[in-house]
């Protein structure tokens, strides 16, 4: 590689290219020509770095001063300024309190906290993830060195394990004894799938991985497929994820040149080769057993377990799936030891979790922490405080399957025990705070509606459950409740948590529970006085008409 | 082998096997309704969940591998309660049709609602949201309001047929079957088989031939061999006032189980044609004792007698031989009729005739 | 089928269809085999010259020229000997004749034999690779096969191909043909053929005719008689003055229509004994109303030599009666005529029948092979394959397991003959035959159905889309077909179901019977006709 004078670091998330910034990258490389800088000065593109509000993001190293947003005619004025006489533009400067973000490569910038704690995001947003160069350069594939040089397939499991890493897909199963079961499994062939479906709404954390630094998840995989004893891995990602597919597509081809993927990795005799599937918008195709259906190329639907995938997963061959989250810890694990990542988060809950903040206030997006930090934390620090007048009514944790946290819970710290002893769950890690103008019962109405639909239509009690439990809370809205109504819905989750074939089911009530756990008396006013609190719903009989068109049979 | 217990009973059974079918063993029935034996278990309906000792919820026993030191327990207090709660849930928008339904008397979901006497209830979604009779099959009636998303016309399709023409569209509460690309069954290159009829569970695919004439309990079901080809299906006539109104599968049938093709399931109305032959016939020349002429015009035919037909039939073979030799005879027995036809057939050309001027179509 | 359908579906590592549309002729067979290859993986050879939908299926589709199977079979038992693929253990115990046999096969080396079939040497090679590694193979054919003037060719070609392999006698292997009429297995077990008697009893074996003539009281002289391919023109000939036939249509199931019209026309006597009033009707001087099978009890036997009972589900309809009874009264009558002696102490001469189930009986004594069949065996739930030589026998599910009939399998050699009427510049088209899967032969039921006809209600001919681009089919597609014999018109089906230069037409429909073209050209042995192969040229109708 040439020493280069400076590098310039451009955003290329969707968003950000759809605001332009291909053409900035464009009209940088033709200013810097005409400058004669092309040599000195690198153009580079850096995937999502959490922000929505300043792209496209233009990062100029090593000044570290951060532009944004910047429009292609920009850009001729930002090179000659910044990199040919070298002075900083301050009119495109992204406004300071954007810069106050928890944008990790910022470190001793002001606002910078220190308890934001970057292993999975490590590199995402730091480096070019569409070169493998720049992966190595920062510690990429050593981890999959030592792997398969240092250590036997039992002792990467044993590493794995002794960190007490839990699944980051939301049930929080423990990694290693989940890659032990599938070592264990009867069979020649078995495969590693990376569960990078990330369809929860409102969660985009896997994407900044993805996007950022996909090399990671493809070392992890290796590493994965090296202690399981399998020779074949599939990447199953989220449809909508294009720019993610690319990088994953372009780091796999360039694993492949460098001999870290494919035949004889690292010059051994092991193997080992990666598809990527794209998903199709099916929010359960998350579920692992929907997912391996879906690879197999059948109708999303989860399966009936047991039996489990890792005796019984894709082509009925043992089969271990992570989430990426997940696999991004491996690596990192591998390369500073269990002993350094138990020093992260609580002893029952190492490590660090990727959260997705959003809701009513000040900062909205990614951050990284470490386990055990509390709603009141985040809020309060990462999320820079509730809106102005705003006031915390309520928290919901890990996307529409989640609970509701209500404030006086918010102190409860945030891993996977404590939370389960509270009664609920941390899920995937996405984070969505509500002030007082949220109407709960209009919120629980969302997210049923959200289920009814996406139900996969396999097992009955979800299938319709959904479809009643939502017809319940849409007659809140409208005025139209019954006290009996309350029971019955109650009454039909609990069987739904009994009976439903999978998670989707056995969760599509928990808001509701959640509503009626907490804010009953909001929910008794819709229904005994006929008034929407919050003034949200219509509370109008008039709206009540059905989601269905019925058709008038002939006779 | 496997031990295991079942409402306390123990049981022995092979590696593999299924816990429905290790109840089965020891003779516990669980209710299925989107089980089949012919096909693959999905565990979608749950109507037949059981408690397993040491599971947080039920598990489906139809997809549930019988493992070692298990303890089930089949019929619980909770376990019928959540069997009544997923009827429920099936029935909350099914049609209240059953009066005029024609599966009536042998619907799964029928006898199960019965058993465990829940009733269609006040909530769920009322209406009719697909159009009754919707697909222009003339075999095949699919009325969607009736179908429970078992899903067993899909697998029937795809594991008994190989044809591949039912499919599950939409989502959550829309799911549904359809055939292709939701078009036309025969669009989606049905072969009119009628497997997703045989192992629908309810009225949701029906015989359209036979829809209204008649239902299980009114009919005398008589077993017999199929008349088309040479697979040699089994299948039982569904009678009905001395006429068969219906053709249905069953599993006792050796060779094709409760599969059959279009022919064999549909083809059985010509039996009851009108151009049938009810009465012997002959030439007018041979009742009024003319010459044949061999060309123009044939004679007209004359219904007669069985002892006419048959007496001046018997005559004029009596009188071909007597001027032309038995062997200027040919007899043609048929490959449609039984064995004991075409016994007595070929015991008439040799015995009767004298002629080995026997033949039939096995070459055509 | 020398072994049955259930585990030819699950044992067979590789099928091989050849002559077959087993998914549109034996449905529920085709099923299962479409089963065997989705769920268990099995391999599947399809050789036929049109695309039948069960090649889509196929592991390989050999599109082998009409009427080229002995060459195709010839050609792939050279690569299998080339290659050192035969069973040779088989070969040495079980077989006979091999080296005259060999030499004959060699004389067929892939660039010829590609030559001659039209499927290239590439695909030639791989079959008979997936042959040689894949055991065991069940080979499956029908008319396709048959109905040439090779049809014995082709059958005993087959047979070497199964023994050259060693795949005889064993679950999912075997010689498999698939027989076409529900009975037609059993119609032949019953000697309804001019040279056996019940049981394939040669008709002029001294020891037969004595033993039929001491049951009966009378048997026919040591002579074979006529198949039905020789009756009919034996009529104009003077040859046959009187026919009585039993549920048979011949002017539209005979080759060459218009002359079996013709010998009809001819004949002193036809009494016909039928269902309907059928196209041969109309030539009937005599017609007697049987029943169908919904209205008797008797047996079938499947093509899997399973004997099955059918059983009596409503009364005949109208003054119809049961086509045993029909007969057995003509018989005491012809035989009240006199002219016929019988010796008296015959026990099975009379025709006093109470019950079919006492002529099964009387079949049972006579026939070695249905020795322990009988109805309260089969009402019991029996599942009884012949042959079952005692009344304690469970049946014979696969022959040959251990001997062939005749000891050793004899080789054959068999050599390449083209069909007897191919392409020429004034009828450029080949004319293949067959059925639709909704329609049954000459049609007599299946066009009495009316949802069957709301499907399938007119004859359709299937024509290659280039050639229909050539010939400017579009809108209108009605097509004339002519052959030296005859002509027929029909709507188009654009399709490349058929290669380019093949028209396939079926015989469902009077109007446009494929059978008005067909050449009644025949096997010498089997005296089969001709149905796949003719000349033909096709016009748009204007």
């Amino acid at each position: 590689m040439k020493t280069k004078r400076a590098m310039i670091l451009v955003s290329n998330d969707p968003e950000s290219i759809r605001l332009g910034a291909n053409e900035v990258v464009q009209h940088l490389n033709e200013a810097l020509a005409s400058y004669d800088l092309q040599d000195e000065v690198d153009v580079s593109t850096i995937s999502d770095v959490g922000y929505s509000n300043i792209l496209p993001l233009v990062i100029v190293y090593p000044d570290t001063v951060v532009y944004g947003p910047v429009k292609a005619s920009d850009a001729r004025y930002l090179v000659e300024e910044h990199l040919y006489k070298g002075r900083v533009v301050n009119d495109l400067l992204a406004p300071p309190k954007a810069l106050t973000g928890p944008i990790g490569f910022l470190r001793g910038h002001k606002g910078y906290n220190p308890a934001e704690q970057r292993v999975v995001l490590e590199r995402a947003g730091r480096i070019d993830p569409e070169s493998i160069e720049e992966f190595i350069s920062a510690n990429g594939y050593e981890a999959l060195g030592k792997a398969l040089s240092e250590l036997t397939p039992e002792g990467v499991i044993e590493i794995i394990e002794k960190s007490g890493l839990q699944g980051r897909g939301g049930a929080g199963f423990p990694t290693g004894r989940k890659w032990r079961f599938v070592r264990g499994a009867k069979g020649e062939k078995k495969y590693v799938v990376c569960n990078a479906d990330e369809s929860e709404p409102g969660t985009f954390k896997d994407r900044l991985v993805l996007e950022g630094d996909p090399h990671l998840i493809i070392e992890a995989m290796v590493i994965a497929g090296y202690a399981i004893g399998a020779d074949e891995g599939y990447i199953y990602i989220r449809g909508e994820y294009g720019l993610a597919y690319q990088h994953l597509e372009t780091a796999i081809a360039q694993a492949k040149e460098y001999g870290f993927l494919g035949d004889n990795i690292f010059g051994t005799d092991f193997c080992f080769n990666i598809h990527v599937h794209a998903g199709a918008g099916a929010y359960v195709c998350g579920e692992e057993t929907a997912l391996i259906e879906s690879i197999e190329g059948k109708r999303g639907e989860p399966r009936s377990r047991p039996p489990y995938p890792t005796t019984n997963g894709l082509w009925d061959k043992p089969t271990l799936v992570n989430n990426v989250e997940t696999l991004a810890n491996i690596p990192p694990i591998l390369r500073n030891g269990a002993d350094w990542y138990k020093s992260l988060g609580t002893p029952s809950s190492p490590g660090t979790k990727v959260y997705t903040i959003m809701g009513n206030v000040n900062f909205r997006g990614v951050i990284e922490v470490p386990m055990g930090i509390t709603l009141r934390e985040v809020i309060n620090i990462y999320a820079k405080g509730m809106k102005p007048g705003s006031i915390l009514k309520l928290a919901q944790t890990g996307g529409s399957s989640g609970s509701i946290i209500p404030a006086d819970l918010q102190d409860t710290p945030m891993d996977f025990e404590s939370f389960r002893k509270a009664g609920v769950s941390l899920g995937s890690g996405a984070l969505l705070i509500c002030d007082q103008h949220t109407c709960i019962v209009d919120l629980v109405k969302v997210l049923l509606q959200f289920f009814r639909f996406e139900s996969c239509g396999k097992c009955t009690p979800c299938r319709v459950g959904a479809q009643r439990i939502y017809e319940i809370t849409k007659r809140l809205t409208q005025g139209q409740g019954e006290i009996a109504d309350l029971d019955i819905a109650l009454d039909l989750i609990s069987e739904m948590e009994r009976t439903s074939n999978c998670g989707l089911g056995q969760t599509a009530g928990t808001a509701f529970r959640g509503m009626m756990t907490h804010f009953r008396e909001e929910v008794e006013a819709h229904i005994l006085n006929r008034v929407c609190p919050t003034g949200v719903c219509s509370m109008d009989p008039e709206t009540a008409q059905s989601d269905y068109i019925f058709i008038t049979q002939e006779k | 082998m496997i031990n295991l217990k079942i409402n306390g009973k123990e049981v022995q059974v092979p590696e593999g096997t299924t816990v429905l079918q290790a109840a089965g063993q020891v003779g516990v029935t669980i209710p299925t309704l989107c089980n089949h034996p012919d096909l693959h278990a999905t565990g979608g309906c749950r109507i037949c969940v059981v408690d397993v000792k040491g599971w947080r919820t039920p598990m489906a026993s139809c997809t549930l591998p019988a493992s070692e030191g298990m303890e089930v327990e089949t019929h619980s207090p909770a376990i019928l309660k959540s069997r009544k709660t997923i009827l429920e849930l099936l029935l909350a928008n099914h049609p209240r049709d059953c009066l005029t339904c024609d599966v009536g008397g042998s619907c799964e979901l029928q006898d199960l609602s019965y058993e465990y006497q829940v009733q269609v209830p006040e909530w769920g979604t009322k209406g009719t949201r697909y159009i009754a009779d919707s697909d222009p099959n003339p075999f095949v009636r699919v009325d969607m309001n009736r179908c429970i998303q078992c899903t067993r016309c899909v697998r029937a399709c795809t594991e008994i047929q190989g044809r591949f023409v039912w499919t599950m569209a939409e989502r959550g509460f829309d799911t549904h079957p359809v055939p292709g690309a939701d078009t036309d069954m025969l669009d989606a290159r049905c072969e009119s088989c009628g497997a997703c009829v045989a192992y629908c569970p309810t009225g949701a695919l029906s015989d359209k031939m036979s829809y209204g004439q008649g239902r299980t309990h009114q009919v005398k079901k008589v077993m017999t061999t199929c008349t088309f080809c040479g697979v040699g299906c089994q299948f039982e006539l569904n009678v009905k006032d001395g006429r068969v109104i219906r053709v249905t599968s069953t599993e006792e049938a050796p060779v094709n189980g409760n599969h059959l093709c279009v022919k064999g399931r549909y083809g059985y109305d010509f039996i009851h044609h009108p151009d049938r032959l009810v009465k012997p016939k002959v030439r007018r020349y041979l009742i009024e004792g003319k010459k044949k002429k061999t060309k123009g015009k044939p004679w007209e035919w004359v219904e007669t007698d069985w002892d006419t037909a048959l007496d001046l039939a018997a005559r004029k073979l009596h009188d071909v031989r007597t001027n032309f030799g038995a062997d200027s005879i040919g007899v043609l027995t048929s490959a449609k009729c039984t064995n004991e036809e075409n016994y007595v057939m070929n015991k008439f050309a040799r015995q009767v005739l004298g002629t080995n001027n026997i033949d039939h179509c096995a070459r055509l | 089928m020398s072994n049955s359908m259930d585990d030819v579906a699950k044992y067979a590592e590789l099928l091989f269809i050849i002559g077959s549309n087993t998914t549109e002729q034996h449905p529920v067979f085709g099923s299962m085999l479409r089963q065997a290859v989705i769920q268990r993986g099995a391999k599947l050879i399809v050789a036929d010259p049109r695309r039948i939908d069960i090649t889509e299926f196929a592991t390989m589709h050999l599109r082998q020229k009409s009427g080229t199977d002995v060459a195709l079979i010839n050609g792939l038992m050279y690569l299998i000997l080339e290659n050192g693929w035969e069973d040779k253990a088989f070969i040495e115990e079980r077989c006979e004749n091999f080296d005259e046999f060999k030499a004959t096969v060699m004389q067929y080396p892939p660039e010829k034999t590609s030559q001659i079939t039209g499927i290239s040497v590439e695909d030639l090679r791989q079959a008979a690779q997936m042959m040689g590694e894949n055991h065991p193979m069940a080979v499956m054919w029908a008319m396709g096969i048959t109905q040439h003037i090779v049809g014995v060719r082709n059958v005993m070609d087959l047979a070497n191909l199964q023994m050259l392999l060693g795949n005889m006698g064993k679950p999912g292997g075997g010689v498999n043909p698939l027989r076409g009429q529900n009975n037609v297995q059993g119609a032949c077990d019953m000697g309804g053929l001019p040279n056996v008697y019940p049981g394939y009893q040669p008709v002029i074996n001294e020891e037969v005719i004595k033993k039929f003539e001491s049951a009966w009281g009378a048997a026919a002289p040591a002579k074979v008689g006529l198949t039905v391919t020789e009756m009919m023109p034996g009529i104009p000939e003077g040859k046959i003055h009187a026919l009585y036939v039993l549920g048979e249509n011949p002017v539209m199931s005979d080759p060459d229509s218009a002359h079996i019209r013709h010998c009809l026309e001819e004949i002193d006597l036809f009494i016909l004994q039928e269902i309907f009033p059928t196209e041969t009707a109309a030539y009937a001087d005599i017609l007697l109303p049987g029943v169908t099978f919904a209205e008797k009890t008797g047996t079938f036997t499947n093509t899997e030599r399973r004997v099955q009972m059918v059983h009596k589900a409503i009364e005949p309809v109208g003054e119809a009666r049961d086509d045993w009874k029909i007969t057995a009264e003509l018989a005491q009558r012809v035989l009240a005529l006199g002219g016929r002696e019988l010796l008296s102490d015959a026990p099975l001469k009379g025709w006093d029948y109470a019950t079919s189930e006492e002529i099964m009986v009387e079949v049972s004594k006579l026939t070695p092979s249905y020795t322990g069949i009988n109805h309260a065996r089969l009402d019991n739930g029996e599942r009884l394959q012949w042959p079952v030589p005692t009344a304690e026998h469970p049946g014979t599910p696969i022959l040959h397991t251990k001997a062939f009939s005749r000891g050793k399998g004899k080789f054959m050699p068999i050599d390449f003959v083209p069909a007897p009427e191919l392409p020429d510049d004034e009828y450029p088209f080949i004319l293949n035959t067959g059925r639709v899967i909704y329609h049954w032969h000459g049609g007599e039921m299946t066009r009495r159905s009316k949802g069957i006809m709301e499907v399938y209600g007119k004859p359709l001919i299937e024509l290659n889309p280039d050639d229909a681009e050539k010939m400017g089919v579009n809108g209108n597609k009605t097509l004339r077909v002519t052959s030296r014999r005859g002509a027929i018109e029909a709507e188009a089906s654009v399709t490349d179901r058929v290669p380019p230069g093949m028209v396939f037409a079926n015989f469902h429909f009077p109007e446009s019977s494929a059978n008005e073209l067909t050449i009644a050209a025949l096997d010498p042995v089997a005296k089969i006709p001709e149905y796949k192969v003719c000349a033909v040229k096709v016009e748009l109708v204007k």
